[in-house]
């Protein structure tokens, strides 16, 4: 049995008179979700800079050699560059760590208090961050 | 208290990782240690003068710095463990996968954490003799 006039108006139904839930795509970005996702990404990329760091201390306990194969790739561009990410990926994580760690006494949770020290992160950030690279590199 | 509890509520409560808050209050415990050790990691590197392989060696097998910088990458990899567990846990479907992934990370944060130690205890115990 089929009745394909029922089971299009079914389908117009389901895809464009009922409400949807909110998509990703046309869902306007808030600062709380994308700093949270951030909070998640920087999260991820901090293990792989813990993976360098470990080859950091065990070049350092082999010898100068494996210690200065490290140095020059962390003296490179790209070495500076992931330098960069991986101090300014630590800086954010910690910013909006202690936003959890405040969260989860249930302090800040409110929408406005949410935003204030989400907009703080987000200006305080990259200016620790450089703050951080200038002390690293002179 | 719990002898009024049946298996099923016990269970339950213990959520769907089984294992209760144990996970939570992990991350939570971690964040707290790494917040002033991650000030100090940043701090230690920012006082290399030059970096180069002798201020490092010895700057690393200092007692002080050599505990700290343990207890940072100790907690770091436990903290990434667990944070790593739930994006995985969120975003890769196939159990077998799944699973295997969370094995691996393990196994590589346990590496990681060991071959530091080994790497420190090294500078600490065999590096040339400070002045």
């Amino acid at each position: 049995m089929d009745f394909p006039a029922d089971r299009n108006r079914g389908l117009k139904m389901a895809t464009r008179s009922r409400p949807l839930s909110p998509h990703l795509q046309i869902y306007r970005p808030q600062l709380t979700a994308v700093l949270s996702i951030v909070h998640r990404s920087t999260g991820v990329a901090l293990c792989a800079g813990a993976v360098a760091l470990v080859w950091g201390i065990v070049a350092t306990a082999l010898g100068a050699d494996a210690y200065a194969c490290f140095s020059d790739f962390a003296a490179s561009i790209v070495g500076r560059l992931l330098t960069a990410a991986f101090v300014f990926c630590l800086v954010y994580h910690w910013l909006n760590g202690l936003r959890h760690l405040a969260w989860d006494t249930g302090w800040g949770l409110e929408i406005k208090r949410a935003y204030a020290t989400g907009w703080t992160v987000v200006v305080l950030a990259p200016v620790l961050t450089a703050l951080s690279l200038w002390c690293l590199w002179t | 208290m719990t002898a009024f509890r049946t298996p099923l509520k016990v269970v339950r409560g213990l959520g769907s990782a089984r294992e209760g808050t144990g996970h939570w209050w992990g991350q939570r415990v971690t964040a707290m240690a790494l917040a002033p050790l991650s000030i100090w990691f940043l701090w230690f590197l920012a006082m290399l003068p030059g970096a180069d392989h002798a201020t490092v060696s010895a700057a690393l097998g200092q007692p002080l710095s050599a505990l700290l910088m343990l207890a940072f990458v100790f907690t770091l990899f436990y903290h990434a463990y667990l944070g790593l567990q739930v994006v995985i846990e969120d975003y890769v479907h196939p159990r077998a996968l799944e699973i295997t992934l969370m094995v691996l990370i393990r196994f590589a944060a346990v590496l990681a954490v060991l071959s530091t130690a080994i790497a420190i205890l090294r500078l600490i115990f065999i590096a040339a003799p400070r002045t």
